[in-house]
């Protein structure tokens, strides 16, 4: 579809960009081709209304002859054989059209007057083709640019989701070098509890790698992650690390993104607990109330020591993911007060169709 | 061997898990030339055990709560063997580069144990050479852009942490820093040049060849003298400010504003 026709408003001003041109081929016809002004005005103003019509086919040979890759020989040819064409037939239609209003009383002998100011009109009329011509190139390179900018984001969104998806698969390796240094040490001291452990592991890297696919888990399979790595970390904290849950006013069948709490509880215990020389508390709640689910990680955090970056990575992951799914919907509000840090999320409750 | 079998080891074990305490209590065990002479689960323990039984070797966990593995090198000095112990850390590497004996990751393998216990044992045995002060050690392998957010000083067996934004200023004094907070003054061993590379310098500068100011305690500033300047901090104490200093300062003053 030709650019300048699409929306209506950019044709108005294509329209009206011709209006002063117009004005200047009346005067040229009216004062030194000494035609009059009623008579100019009459012949000029239906041929420029035909002739704005015409100059848009030059969008067809511009589109045809793109300026970065076509031969200039060639390109330059073909504009200018068009120019040549189209104004000797706009010329002759403005010979007929002065024929026949010459028939009428008031612009009697308007053909025979109009005769010698053929050359000029020619002229005038080949010019306006190649300024259309340049005009139309104008328009098609910003038309490119501004695709390549709609690609350039397209391309951002697209490295932003893989970034993502990245981010969600992730398995911190502190964590993985710590839990294979304890199934280390119970190797010698307690066999079995070195096979749960490493059981307990299995476990964790496999629902982790299995949710990296997944856009949305129900909450039930969220928690089941949660409490195989919270028995995890539990081992190695022993006593330094206490749990508390509170999910009984929320349903389990909530669907969320996977792994969404995950990096929240992870912070917890390596930001929180691991800080604490005596340990503290982690604690899991949540409540659903009118279509809305929220969800709380909070933890013991040692407020002396210098407050940790707020924006941190996993908080900055877990809000981005947030937003992503839900937009405006979704609220994330981050609090540290009185060696409590709390995370609370606030989304739309969603629960998947169940399947037959 | 350089013939120290005849006496014992005494090695400390730092780290803030059991098990992993556990692990080295396990693979020290078939080393009857060394004598674990106290286990802490924390790097204030730690500093307090080093004072006490002034061990040859620790093994240092390097993430600890409060006071990391690096912490307490600095506040113990370079006189005893270290080596690291981690699970995983990038920047780690690059102080064992600069300082330590060796480093082992978790988990531990009885090899690589072994490896690392002969090198202690070659370190304790030859007199150590003349290593620089374990702060500016630390400073080296700050990873750079990134800031002290505090500092950690040692007095005798008790260990105080000043968060950068409770530091007033530092005043060198001979091989030492007065670190001037919330009214008391805290001597640390180390140069101020080294305390200033540490700290962010969007917020710390260096006014005199012996001051190192906190920006944000800034009052006014008065001219004393010819050349010279008095910054007038805002518990009343009067700094010295040189023709120099005052033009870091300066700088910094047009920065903000």
């Amino acid at each position: 579809m030709h650019p300048l026709l699409k929306p209506i408003s950019r044709y108005v001003i294509y329209l009206s960009a011709w209006s002063p041109l117009a004005g200047i081929l009346i005067y040229l016809m009216a004062e030194p081709g000494k035609l009059g002004w009623w008579n100019a005005t009459a012949l000029i103003i239906p041929l420029c209304l035909v002739y704005q019509f015409v100059c848009l086919s030059a969008w067809y040979t511009c589109k045809a002859a793109p300026l970065r890759t076509a031969p200039v020989f060639r390109t330059r040819t073909m504009h200018l054989a068009a120019a040549v064409i189209i104004s000797f037939l706009w010329v002759e239609l403005a010979r007929l059209l002065a024929y026949g209003l010459a028939q009428f009383q008031s612009f009697q002998g308007l053909d025979a007057r109009f005769k010698p100011q053929v050359p000029v009109l020619f002229g005038l009329g080949f010019l306006l083709y190649l300024l259309s011509v340049a005009f139309h190139y104008v328009v098609l390179a910003l038309d490119d640019s501004s695709k390549a900018e709609a690609r350039a984001l397209e391309t951002s969104i697209f490295a932003r989701d893989a970034e993502l998806k990245a981010l969600k698969a992730q398995v911190n390796p502190h964590f993985l070098f710590n839990s294979l240094n304890s199934i280390s040490a119970f190797t010698s001291v307690d066999p079995t509890k070195a096979r749960e452990m490493c059981i307990l592991l299995a476990e964790f890297l496999r629902m982790t790698l299995g949710l990296g696919e997944k856009t949305s888990v129900p909450l039930s399979e969220e928690l089941s992650l949660l409490h195989r790595y919270l028995a995890i970390e539990k081992v190695r904290f022993g006593s330094r690390l206490q749990m508390e849950e509170d999910m009984t006013e929320v349903s389990s069948a909530i669907q969320l993104p996977p792994l969404l709490l995950q990096p929240l509880v992870e912070n917890a215990v390596t930001h929180g607990i691991a800080n604490l020389p005596e340990g503290g508390t982690v604690k899991l709640s949540g409540h659903g109330h009118n279509g809305r689910v929220s969800l709380a990680v909070e933890n013991t955090f040692d407020s002396d020591s210098t407050p940790t970056h707020k924006g941190g990575l996993g908080l900055k992951n877990v809000r981005q993911r947030l937003e992503a799914r839900y937009g405006k919907e979704a609220t994330m509000r981050v609090s540290a007060e009185e060696g409590k840090f709390r995370v609370e999320l606030s989304f739309p409750a969603e629960v998947a169709e169940v399947k037959n | 061997m350089s013939g120290t079998t005849e006496k014992k080891i005494r090695a400390l074990i730092v780290d803030d898990e059991d098990l992993a305490r556990l692990v080295l209590r396990e693979l020290v065990k078939t080393h009857p030339e060394i004598e674990v002479a106290a286990e802490c689960g924390n790097g204030f323990e730690a500093v307090k055990a080093v004072a006490e039984h002034k061990p040859d070797l620790i093994f240092l966990d390097v993430q600890m709560p409060k006071l990391s593995g690096f912490d307490v090198l600095e506040l113990i000095g370079t006189e005893t063997a270290v080596i690291f112990v981690t699970a995983y850390d990038q920047y780690a590497m690059r102080a064992f580069e600069v300082h330590a004996v060796d480093y082992l990751l978790k988990p531990i393998g009885r090899d690589r144990f072994e490896a690392a216990l002969e090198r202690a044992k070659s370190r304790i045995g030859d007199k150590l050479p003349a290593a620089p002060a374990a702060p500016d050690l630390a400073a080296a392998a700050r990873a750079p852009k990134q800031f002290l957010e505090r500092i950690v000083v040692r007095d005798g067996t008790k260990v105080t942490l000043i968060p950068a934004a409770k530091l007033d200023y530092a005043e060198a004094q001979d091989d030492y820093v007065a670190l001037a907070s919330e009214g008391k003054k805290h001597l640390k061993q180390q140069t101020i040049a080294s305390l200033e590379a540490c700290l962010d310098p969007d917020r710390f500068v260096r006014i005199h060849r012996s001051y190192l100011l906190n920006f944000e305690r800034v009052v006014r500033i008065e001219p004393y003298g010819k050349d010279s300047r008095l910054a007038i901090l805002a518990d009343g104490t009067r700094l010295p400010v040189s023709k120099s200093g005052y033009a870091r300062l300066k700088t910094l003053l047009d920065q903000r504003t």
